[in-house]
């Protein structure tokens, strides 16, 4: 059986309270999805919804083309990896291991012997008498994983699995989890709010706002070419310029903005007299010298510079009274930025995107 | 023990230690010692105390097992009898407020959060602000051979003669379970309160059917719940009184109803204590080896 996760115009209510909105969209088989936005957008309950703990309001959700409508928890070919882990503490780690195997009626020496060989899988052999409790939080981030594919899963569900863990680790974390879903090759849902991680590991993001998905794309679609306001400032770093379509020019459109008239690609088909936005990212801005090629030209003073390490970011302040960040790579000859200082900033309108006015998410 | 000192101020430390020393000993020590000593004493007018035949003797507790030297009999049958059908009979009325218990502890902590448990849990105090003698004979007429349930049974048509349940000890069953079913309900909510709902949920992802869940992760988690749960109801329905007296059937006797004989109206203190310490022992000795069998430690339970 394919166990590609279809959710049909799945819309799911608490009350009058509506949590995920005509959610419609399919992961394929082994690959690796990521649902993407801020706290309460509805992920959880997606996830929830998938792993049988709330049925949807309206629509279906599809396990290799079977309705998953009625069928509990138990019964789906689904593992769930808890925000919290919920890893059960009485237990040895070999036994919380094999829970799952138990349940199915394995007997006491097979089910050491998967135990022992997912302990290897997660490179923690030999540490299967350990109490959960002598375990670190990698460790145990871990142990949640070996547990959930101790069932054999189709579809793995993960609910924001790293966000207890300090920094190192989590990031350490992320190349893991990539390394452990190439080698099972099951479907990944991975739930997340950190753009970073999504980014990082998924074969398709999911990015959503308020119980609505917003845009579905690889990594890269989702960063170049955010369809939405919400897409464009949620997913990375982008700076907003909010105004009217003045015109449209073949794949540009251009807006009248205080800075004047910007142009960028013209991605949802906005016509002229609609209010847009124009983004453009830190790293697409870069400093115009004489002349200038650029496509857009802002005049602006240095407010100050921050050192990063492999890259600048250079906060201005535009002259149409806004504040706009640049990053430039640190290439070992940066021109020095002095408070104060005039500086003339410009983008190519390919590296800028215009789209529908709309919900922007807040830093 | 300065720390002690130094953390509560001299005056609540010199309070708090006299306050426990004073709980143990005046409340607890002194009285049971005296009842351990009068055990082992003979049963002597006023007069004698204090003179020659005031000695220790074990014959208080030769009596419970052997019976007076004259009689027929090798052993003290009667009281035998009555003993060990006292500890079983607290052993099922243990089990069946567990039963019952367990449920609901389980549905008002894990499953009906908010506003309707607290009120489910007001639905189980409230009947325990009526005092227990009127919660005895209110049993009484509950299931007296005239009472609610065989009028009910009998209009019905399930049955033509009225059932004598205090004969068959069902009113005595039923009253010493509802007597200390919030001795069991209160330290289970507890435990199960504290278990993590996703632990449930987890076991359920991973395929565990609902009695799995509960024998593999609910209850190893309300162990000590149960622990104490258990420990209180059978030590309380061992020593109870007023329910056996009230609802248990004419051939039937409660231990503690022997004892109470025994200091009441046969004035024979020293033999009344002998028996209350084999109570006391016998369940101390019960509990702990249950204990034991669980795995269980006296930390857990006072949790
Ligand atoms: N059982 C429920 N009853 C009522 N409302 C709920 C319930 N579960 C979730 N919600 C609401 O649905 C919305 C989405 O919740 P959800 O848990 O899916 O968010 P989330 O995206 O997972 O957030 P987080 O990143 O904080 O975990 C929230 O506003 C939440 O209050
Ligand atoms: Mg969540």
């Amino acid at each position: 059986m394919s166990a590609d996760v279809e959710l049909d115009h799945v819309t799911i209510r608490f009350g009058e309270f509506t949590a995920v909105k005509d959610a419609n969209l399919k992961i394929e088989d082994g690959e690796f999805f990521s649902f993407l936005g801020p706290s309460g957008c509805g992920k959880t309950t997606i996830l929830r919804a998938v792993s049988g703990f709330l049925e949807p309001s309206d629509g279906e959700v599809r396990i290799g083309g079977k309705n998953m409508r009625g069928i509990g928890p138990n019964k789906r070919p689904t593992a769930l990896i808890f925000q919290n882990l919920a890893l059960f503490p009485l237990m040895s780690v070999a036994d919380n291991i094999a829970f799952g195997l138990e349940v199915r009626g394995v007997g006491k020496a097979e089910r050491r012997k998967r135990a022992d060989e997912l302990l290897d899988l997660i490179a923690l052999d030999g540490q299967g008498d350990k109490k959960v409790g002598e375990l670190s939080g990698g460790q145990k981030q871990r142990v949640a994983i070996a547990r959930a594919l101790a069932v054999e899963p189709k579809v793995l569900l993960l609910d924001e699995p790293l966000s207890a863990l300090d920094l190192k680790l989590r990031q350490h974390m992320r190349t893991e989890l990539r390394a452990i879903q190439q080698r099972v090759g099951i479907t990944f849902i991975y739930i997340t709010h950190d753009q970073g991680e999504a980014l990082t590991m998924s074969d398709r993001i999911a990015v959503m706002s308020q119980g609505v998905v917003q845009q579905i794309g690889t990594g890269s679609e989702v960063y170049e070419n955010s369809q939405t306001a919400f897409v464009a400032s949620f997913v990375g770093e982008n700076n907003p310029f909010t105004g009217k379509v003045a015109a449209v020019d073949g794949q540009h459109a251009l807006i009248d903005t205080s800075f004047g008239r910007l142009r960028g690609r013209n991605l949802r088909g906005l016509s002229a007299g609609s209010e847009a936005m124009l983004f453009v990212r830190p790293e697409s801005l870069g400093l115009v010298n004489g002349q200038g090629a650029a496509d857009n030209v802002i005049e602006s003073t240095v407010l100050h510079s921050e050192f990063e390490g492999s890259f600048f970011s250079v906060f201005l302040r535009g002259d149409g009274g806004k504040d706009i960040v640049m990053s430039m790579t640190n290439s070992g000859n940066l021109p020095e930025f002095h408070e104060g200082a005039a500086a003339r900033v410009g983008f190519r309108a390919d590296r800028a995107v215009v789209l529908p006015v709309g919900e922007v998410a807040d830093e | 023990m300065t720390g002690f000192f130094q953390r509560n101020g001299i005056a609540i430390s010199t309070y708090l230690i006299l306050a426990v020393v004073f709980w143990v000993v005046l409340m607890i020590v002194l009285p049971q010692a005296y009842m351990l000593d009068f055990s082992f004493r003979n049963n002597l007018p006023p007069a004698k105390i204090g003179g020659p035949e005031d000695v220790y003797t074990l014959s208080n507790y030769r009596y419970l097992v052997f019976g007076s030297p004259g009689s027929a009999d090798a052993f003290n049958y009667l009281h035998l009898q009555v003993f060990l059908r006292t500890i079983i009979a607290s052993i099922f009325v243990t089990l069946i407020d567990f039963a019952l218990c367990y449920p609901i502890a389980y549905y008002i902590a894990q499953v009906a959060k908010g506003g309707f448990a607290r009120s489910m849990i007001l639905l189980l105090i409230l009947p325990f602000w009526v005092n227990e003698i009127l919660r005895a004979f209110s049993f009484r007429i509950l299931f007296g051979t005239s009472g609610v349930i065989n009028a009910v049974l009998q209009s019905l048509g399930i049955v033509d003669q009225p059932i004598d349940f205090l004969r068959a000890d069902v009113a005595l069953y039923a009253g010493l379970s509802y007597a200390y079913i919030l001795l069991m309900v209160f330290p289970l909510y507890n435990a199960i309160e504290s278990l993590d709902h996703n632990q449930i949920e987890a076991a359920r992802d991973l395929g565990s059917p609902w009695w799995r869940i509960h024998w593999r992760v609910v209850m190893p988690h309300a162990k000590p719940g149960i622990a104490s749960g258990c420990t209180l109801v059978f030590m309380l329905s061992a020593g109870a009184l007023a329910a056996p007296q009230i609802l248990g059937g004419p051939s039937s006797l409660w231990f503690t109803q022997i004892i109470y004989r025994w200091f009441n109206t046969g004035g024979n203190w020293p033999q009344g204590a002998a028996y209350a310490i084999v109570l006391l022992l016998a369940c101390l000795v019960f509990v702990l080896a249950v204990m034991r069998l669980f795995k269980i430690s006296l930390g857990e339970i006072a949790r």
